[in-house]
């Protein structure tokens, strides 16, 4: 499936701020699963410094920079990109205690190593609330890891309520949780949460959603704004599985991918916003539509 | 002194040493297992034991006014923030060099093996891949910076100072305790310690063969100024400011090895390079010795909720455009579980087993090991994996094993339960070195910090370093938990040692360093401090008249007193029960400011400045009103003018000292424009002039020029236009014209600064006017454009 993206963020400061330097995640990634065909981010005012970068992770980012004074600031990405169903393929994932052994003879710090996706990140730390919710959804301890991932993202889908305005980016996912409310960034923090305390590599993925269902399908939350969802480690001959806890369903073609990271703060889409006294507002706004239909 | 004949010789020794008893089964570095002083100690003790008791405290005494007088203070972390005396234990630790020898011998070896491993960490992974570190420990630890990962370091090395901290067990052998390289404290208050303790020993520390300190570093500043490469770029110093606990380490070393002291707030960074904001522009920083740890570098790519570092300093590190010392991203070295891993890499990297061993450790994320720390937890010490605290931290949250121990279930519950996360340490115990406790020595546990530079020509160990002496005779490491004081080490030569300064000799031909450019945010503090100590003296007079007419009328009811009280510089505070507090805040302001400085600001003047805030909280605290105030403030009054004549007779005149000036220039301006449009006013009581007059300082001065009554142009006169009244308006302006005239930019090329322009304007107009056309409005518009003045200054220079 072929989509035709538009994002837009915008800052609007009360007082004008005295310049500022911004590392952007806002551009879709090239992978396997999809293609970018065309990807073009625009930026007013014009930065006075504008470099590409690519992080541990192998995301790409830009990172800009503004010496003038400035009151607003537009970031503006129009993007063309193909994405691929994964193919479905029979679960050959192992149990629990086989992944932990797996693991534990895997000498590897490459980007794609789980060992970066099991401890602690500055946003997602082991509580003993998260643990007890997982254990709970596991069956026994001959469940594959990729049906307790299947099992854990429904219970939350479930369990939990899509509501705008109940979080912020800053709510820790222990609040979010407790109040069983929360957004997509919220689901994927709790999910991962959950995934690393019963030993399941988890990371998260930003990216966009297809804004309006193929026909006859129900709309999926999570479309007005950039999307998030998880990726879990099923071991190695599985590899990497990425679930959306908000819509409990796999991600298959109507996600479009960004970048991904230990927690929301590898890969905000704009990091080192600056906060002023006077206070400011950020607008963001998302279309992805599959070609044709715009 | 005393009259108590000197006594020498063994006797003297014996009788010193009499209630000298080393604990059984711990070593002691005075003391040799069979009693007998150590040949080291030897020449110190006969000189220590021939003092008269009160000689010797006579000398401590000595030792301590010195470090009250350099100023030497520490600060405690949630210990309200306020400075405490330096804690010296006068008697130093002692070691002969050809012991020294071999402990820097193994420390040079592990300096050189924490470069591999850093190195590999941060580039091929070997040992991880090869199995001789787990990929989980370096991956769960924060200190593991990702963004660093592939980054080669501009020098080419990731080390270049580091300390080490020592102790000597019971068997006589030293260990490592632990490594510490991401900003290692403490080398400044070593040199401080030496300093102290050869002014307690004077005539022993002359001619007994002591290593200096000096030449060590002179090889550090060598090192630093040489990474810059061949660039005319600066080397700083980043500190996180001074609520830090070791912020006047940072300052002393600065001012020692001359180096820049800058905060986050201070630097930028333009494509790619470093800038120092100064008050002449940017000026690019090749080479930063941080003392921030390395996640609060760059609140961009490392921890975002940094309000210390500055964004885009990891690009910089990058692009090879800044060099950081240690590099960021080597704190992985001192996770406290690395030490148990540390024999099997020395053998993979270096093919030779550890010269001296570390502390044994072992990490509980694996079967064997956690098993080992079960069975052995009565001899162990549970502590966090991913710590890189000391052991004697004391918000290290490390317990005995034994104490746990007796709670069996909750030990094996809480390994299992957080295996990786813990280290079994074993519980060593400390040797003990002499302290003089209550007039006599005692036994003292101890461990040492040995600091080591790389140099051209490799590493090179600070022949001395920094002991810790413990506050009991408990011997076990982690008791040093409770604090305790710190002491001098002396490493002794059997032959004479080059007597070593890094102050410029005599006779070499005197170079004058080149200029490096004020800090706008040095400029601004000293702006301000300028600002608020003359802020506090005008307020000192104001209340002084107030309380001296207070006591001649006995009533505060006079028209005279309504006028005074509703006097606009006292901001609706009442003079006799608020405005104190106006002045202890401006006086704590100035405080502040000065603190932010004090790279720059003499020891006395810091002094005399702290002299100042605690006599203004003791004269001002319970005083009655009237007479007794009026004398409580005169004498606050001399402190004020003292400090200010200490700055103004004393200091050099750097652009630091322009900005300290200004700012004292202008609030003095302001304060006598917003004087005189009140108590000069047409509608202002009878009293008010001479009042004015007096707050002025300038009674004697009016009697003699004018020889007769106040009257509203006589005072306006000596107050505004006098070109030679050290009060008058004009005469701050003056000032306020010639020091920004030393400011860089002051003569642009199309002509003058607009600040130049402004206060030459101001100073022009004031200068031909007459008394007559200098009313309440026109002295109102006056405060107001000086006013103007400072925010043209603030745009131009402290921003």
């Amino acid at each position: 499936m072929i989509y035709d993206i538009r994002l837009t963020i915008e800052y609007v400061y009360r007082a004008p701020v005295a310049g500022g330097r911004h590392v952007l995640y806002m551009t879709p990634s090239q992978a396997s699963s999809q293609r970018v065909i065309t990807s073009l981010l625009d930026i007013t005012p014009a930065p006075d410094e504008r470099i590409a970068m690519t992080d541990f992770f192998g995301n790409t980012a830009v990172e800009v920079a503004f010496r003038a004074p400035h009151a607003e600031i537009a970031f503006r990405l129009r993007a063309r990109v193909e994405r691929i169903a994964p193919e479905d393929k029979p679960d050959i994932s192992p149990a629990l205690p086989a992944l932990a052994s797996e693991l534990a003879g895997l000498r590897s710090l490459a980007a794609d190593s789980p060992h970066h996706f099991l401890a602690d990140s500055p946003r997602v730390r082991a509580q003993p609330e998260f643990e007890a919710y997982a254990r709970a959804q596991v069956a026994d301890d001959k469940q594959t890891v990729c049906a307790i991932v299947a099992s854990i993202g429904q219970a939350l889908d479930r369990d939990l309520t899509f509501d705008p305005g109940s979080t912020n980016v800053d709510t820790p996912p222990e609040e979010a949780f407790a109040a069983r409310h929360g957004v997509c960034q919220d689901f994927t923090h709790i999910m991962i949460a959950c995934l690393r305390s019963i030993g399941i590599p988890a990371g998260y993925v930003s990216g966009f959603l297809r804004t309006r269902p193929p026909p006859g399908e129900e709309r999926l939350e999570g479309a007005d704004a950039m999307h998030a969802w998880v990726r879990a480690w099923c071991g190695g001959a599985t590899g990497w599985v990425e679930y959306d806890p908000t819509n409990g369903i796999w991600v298959k073609d109507q996600h479009i991918a960004v970048a991904h990271g230990r927690d929301y703060g590898d890969v905000a889409p704009v990091r080192g916003v600056v906060r002023t006294s006077g206070g400011q507002t950020s607008k963001q706004a998302v279309d992805v539509m599959p070609l044709g239909e715009t | 002194m005393s009259s108590a004949k000197p006594q020498t010789g063994p006797d003297a020794v014996t009788r010193l040493l009499a209630g000298y008893r080393p604990l059984p089964g711990v070593s002691d570095e005075l003391l040799d297992a069979a009693g007998a002083v150590r040949p080291a100690w030897r020449g110190f003790i006969s000189h220590v034991a021939a003092m008269a008791p009160e000689e010797i405290s006579h000398r401590i005494s000595q030792g301590d006014q010195y470090l009250r007088d350099a100023g030497v203070f520490f600060r405690q972390y949630g210990d309200g923030q306020a400075e405490r005396a330096w804690p010296l234990s006068h008697i130093p630790v002692i070691v002969h060099e050809s012991e020294w020898g071999t402990i820097t011998e193994g420390l040079i070896q592990r300096a050189d093996l924490l470069e591999s491993i850093v190195a590999d960490l941060y580039g091929s992974q070997r040992l991880v891949m090869e199995g001789h570190l787990p990929a989980s420990l370096v991956a769960m630890s924060p200190e593991w910076l990702r963004p660093l990962v592939g980054v080669r370091p501009r020098s080419g090395q990731f080390l270049h100072f580091i300390a080490f901290e020592i102790a000597r067990g019971p068997d006589g052998q030293w260990w490592v305790l632990g490594d510490r390289v991401q900003a290692p404290s403490g080398a400044g208050f070593a040199l401080e310690n030496r300093v102290a303790t050869a002014r307690v020993f004077p005539d022993h520390y002359a001619r007994a063969n002591i290593h200096r300190l000096a030449g060590f570093f002179r090889a550090f500043r060598d090192m630093m100024n040489d990474l810059r490469g061949d660039t005319d770029s600066r080397v700083g110093i980043l500190t996180p400011g001074r609520l830090n606990d070791t912020y006047f380490e940072h300052a002393y070393i600065a001012r020692y090895l001359g180096f820049m002291l800058l905060e986050g707030e201070d630097l930028t960074v333009e494509n790619g390079q470093v800038m120092v904001r100064t008050i002449a522009g940017l000026e690019p920083v090749s080479v930063l010795w941080r003392r921030i740890d390395a996640a609060f570098a760059d609140p961009l790519e490392l921890n975002e909720q940094s309000r210390l570092g500055v964004p885009g300093l990891v690009e910089a590190v990058r692009r090879g455009q800044l060099a950081v010392v240690n590099a960021l991203g080597t704190g992985i070295l001192e996770t406290r579980a690395l030490l148990a891993f540390m024999p099997r890499i020395a053998q993979a990297l270096l093919d030779e087993p550890l010269k001296l061993p570390n502390i044994a450790t072992w990490w509980c994320g694996q079967e064997s090991e956690r098993a080992h720390v079960l069975a052995h937890a009565d001899r162990m010490m549970i502590g966090e994996a991913l710590s890189t605290r000391m052991l004697f931290d004391s918000e290290d949250r490390t317990h005995l094993g034994a104490t746990l121990a007796e709670r069996q279930q909750s030990l094996s519950d809480m390994i299992d339960r957080r295996g990786p996360m813990l280290v079994g340490q074993e519980a060593v115990t400390l040797s003990t070195t002499p302290a003089m406790v209550d007039g006599a020595l005692t036994p003292r546990p101890m461990s040492l910090r040995v600091f080591l530079a790389r140099t051209p020509r490799g590493w090179r160990a600070m022949p001395g370093g920094y002991a810790r002496i413990g506050r009991s005779q408990d011997a076990t490491a982690i008791a040093m938990q409770r604090g305790g004081s710190v002491a001098d080490v002396w490493v002794l030569s059997d032959k004479p040692v080059r007597n070593e300064t890094l102050l410029p000799s005599p006779a070499a031909p005197y170079k004058r360093s080149r200029r490096v450019e004020l800090p706008s945010r040095a400029a601004d503090n000293l702006f301000w401090m300028g600002r608020y100590v003359e802020r506090a003296e005008g307020l000192i007079r104001m209340l002084r008249a107030w309380h001296v007419r207070l006591a001649e009328a006995g009533r505060d009811d006079t028209p005279l007193l309504t006028h005074v009280r509703s006097f606009p510089g006292f901001h609706d505070a009442d003079p006799t029960s608020e405005a104190p507090g106006a002045l202890l805040a401006a006086i704590s302001a100035a405080t502040a400011s000065a603190s932010q400085v004090r790279d720059r600001f003499s020891i006395d003047g810091w002094n005399a400045l702290n002299d100042l805030a605690a006599s203004a909280q003791a004269e001002l605290g319970n005083v009655s009103p009237g007479h007794a105030s009026a004398r409580a403030l005169g004498r606050l009054l001399h402190r004020v003018t003292g400090f200010s004549g200490l700055v103004h007779e004393n200091m050099y005149r750097f652009a630091g000292w322009r900005f300290l000036s200004i700012g004292r220039s202008l609030e003095r301006a302001v304060n006598m424009c917003e004087a005189l449009a009140w108590f000069a006013a047409e509608a202002a009581p009878e009293g008010a002039l001479d009042l004015v007059v007096e707050v002025g300082d300038s009674v004697l001065t009016h009697r003699r020029l004018y020889a007769v009554a106040t009257g509203r142009s006589t005072v306006i006169d000596l107050l505004a236009c006098d070109a030679n009244n050290p009060r008058s308006v004009l005469y701050q302006l003056a000032e306020m014209k010639e020091q920004v005239s030393f400011l860089p930019g002051a003569q642009e090329a199309d002509g003058m600064s607009e600040l130049s322009r402004a206060i030459l304007k101001l100073h022009a107009e004031i200068a031909v006017a007459a008394p007559e056309d200098i009313d309440t409005a026109r002295l109102m518009d006056l405060r107001a454009d000086l006013w103007r003045a400072s925010d043209l200054l603030t745009q131009a220079y402290l921003r």
